[in-house]
């Protein structure tokens, strides 16, 4: 269901936690499984507690949970932008103006093409960086402007 | 974003990789654990010299560190744990991901001396989720320490062990209460636990606990090393050593600035590059998002240090000071903050679950033009009674922003209520 260099990436992530507490494993599970499929499908999640000896409902319980994990498809790149108190002193409503006049979409929603998903994001603490914007969950990018944003879609195909 | 060097934790950000493990023990990192290992220190005489340095927790609370060492059982048969609350969410707050990105070695010396000291094995770094870059260079730092001998079994050669791990979150701001985290490491949502019981006595797994932040634990080697009176000197009685303060909004320079307890606001406000140009300084949020907003005025007046931003009023939380000049709408603001935590509310606590929607839904229609006479009396009323009525402390978080600036800017809201519009 997962590949041999995901499954392996869970071991490592059980072997973190005492032997009887597989369950500990089950956020980086969770996070590895995303990375390879895209999104949290029901059988994704399945999987998962099989794996960890869980409930399938305690997986579902995490995944739904937590923000960061996408528990429908979405498009191929995920921009979260933060628009907490200082992104939003900083500029955050005219990125977030901006990224949705380019992507035909708003908060929530897929561009036409599905090449990106929009979603509002809370405090990333790094505040300093403000605006910033978070895209597919693992790579931050600070001090945003309209220009900056452009070129971060050109890039991401 | 500009980082400010200080004494004790950004002490070597000015070199090149300043957070390789070379360049750590080159500036005297790990010279504080490999002390106390061969002079076997007693883990009194330790408590006794972190109790001297008057340092207090810098998550947030300002829980004096010692006394809290001093609670767990230090004769228990069994397992105990060291937990590191890196899970740094509350707005306005991003001083622990540059401890851990410019300086991680800081923050693993001193988990392994705090192990040490309570007799844990075995400790777990919770990392906030939206700093995956952080996380992997802590990943990497836990290996550095773990090759050359710092971390896992035989620490120096001699006979302690202590295993360290980085568990990384994934997007919740309620896991930084720390029995929150706790639930969260053991693999489940991360809901508050009722307390007592305390995690010093039934902490992760069950088992006793001791949770202190990223900042407090990066203190602790140069307390052992310097001594505690040292640490305390830098800073002023009471409020012992450097902080980290965090400064946003708008200012010139935002960044992080390593400066002595008790340094006047406005030499940070200056070290932050002023006000951006061509404006006036309106108002502050000193500590973080969940701490009273005070004015500019009642602000310049202050020092930044536990006792004198209470003493205003406010708190000094997690030393996070977002800076507001006279173009904001506080009602604009509150909207943001209120928003905040409604979304973040873990949902357990009926005050706090409904409590918080209900201040976002009553401030939004007042930015909106269409709030009602009687809907401050109602913020006012419905923030009271979500206060001290929850698990934990996230429905207080919520509650203070409102009853803080309804005390310092209540014109602008009976303005938004009067016009239907924003008065600046």
């Amino acid at each position: 269901m997962l590949s041999p260099d995901s499954i392996a990436q869970i071991d490592y992530e059980i072997a973190k936690y005492p032997v009887n507490q597989r369950q500990s494993a089950v956020m980086s599970a969770l996070r590895i499984a995303q990375v390879e499929k895209g999104w949290l499908s029901t059988e994704t999640m399945d999987f998962v507690a099989d794996y960890l000896g869980m409930p399938a409902i305690a997986v579902y319980e995490v995944a739904t949970f937590y923000n960061m994990y996408n528990t429908a498809p979405l498009g191929r790149h995920k921009i979260t932008l933060c628009t907490n108190i200082s992104c939003a002193l900083m500029g955050a409503p005219e990125i977030a103006e901006h990224l949705k006049e380019k992507l035909g979409c708003g908060f929530g929603e897929t561009s036409e093409d599905n090449r990106f998903t929009l979603k509002e994001g809370e405090c990333m603490g790094a505040c300093g960086d403000a605006p910033l914007c978070m895209i597919n969950n693992h790579r931050m990018e600070g001090f945003l402007t309209p220009e900056k944003v452009d070129s971060i879609l050109e890039e991401l195909k | 974003m500009v980082i400010k060097g200080g004494e004790v934790i950004f002490n070597t950000v000015h070199l090149p990789e300043s957070w390789k493990l070379s360049t750590y023990v080159a500036n005297g990192g790990y010279a504080a654990l490999r002390k106390i290992l061969s002079e076997k220190t007693s883990a009194e005489t330790i408590i006794a010299e972190v109790k001297k340095s008057a340092l207090r927790g810098r998550g947030g609370a300002g829980f004096p560190t010692g006394l809290k060492w001093s609670f767990m059982p230090r004769h228990f048969d069994g397992d105990k744990y060291l937990v590191c609350n890196s899970d740094e969410g509350e707005p306005g707050t991003f001083k622990d991901r540059d401890i851990m990105q410019l300086n991680p070695h800081a923050l693993i010396e001193g988990m392994a001396i705090a192990a040490y000291t309570l007799g844990t094995r075995r400790g777990y770094n919770y990392i906030h989720g939206e700093i995956w870059e952080t996380y992997e260079r802590m990943e990497a730092a836990v290996e550095e320490a773990k090759a050359a001998g710092f971390l896992g079994d035989n620490i120096c050669g001699t006979d302690f062990s202590f295993h360290l791990f980085n568990h990384h979150g994934y997007g919740a701001y309620i896991c930084g209460e720390e029995t929150a985290l706790l639930e969260s490491i053991e693999g489940k949502k991360g809901q508050p636990r009722f307390k007592p019981p305390f995690p010093a006595s039934f902490g992760l797994y069950g088992k006793p606990t001791t949770i202190n932040n990223t900042e407090t634990f990066a203190s602790i080697p140069y307390i052992i090393r310097e001594g505690g009176q040292k640490f305390l000197e830098l800073g002023k009685p009471n409020n012992g050593g450097t902080k980290l303060f965090s400064v946003s909004g708008h200012v010139n320079r935002p960044g992080n600035f390593e400066v002595p307890m008790g340094t006047p606001f406005a030499e940070l406000l200056e070290m932050a590059g002023g006000i951006r140009d061509g404006h006036t300084f309106k108002a502050c949020i000193p500590g973080g998002s969940s701490t009273p907003v005070l004015p500019a005025e009642i602000m310049m007046q202050c020092t930044m240090d536990y006792d004198s931003i209470a003493k205003a009023g406010s708190a000094l939380g997690a030393g996070s000071v977002i800076i507001m000049d006279e173009t904001v709408c506080m009602v604009k603001a509150l909207e943001r903050l209120s928003y905040f935590y409604f979304e973040e509310s873990c949902g357990q606590c009926t005050p706090c679950r409904e409590g918080t929607g209900w201040l976002y839904r009553v401030i939004h229609r007042i930015e909106h033009g269409q709030g009602r006479p009687e809907d401050l009396d109602l913020l006012s009323d419905v923030a009271h009674n979500i206060g001290g009525r929850t698990i934990c402390g996230l429905g207080d978080a919520a509650a203070m922003p409102v009853q803080a600036m309804l005390k310092h800017y209540r014109h602008e809201f009976e303005h938004h209520i009067e016009h239907g519009k924003c008065m600046v």
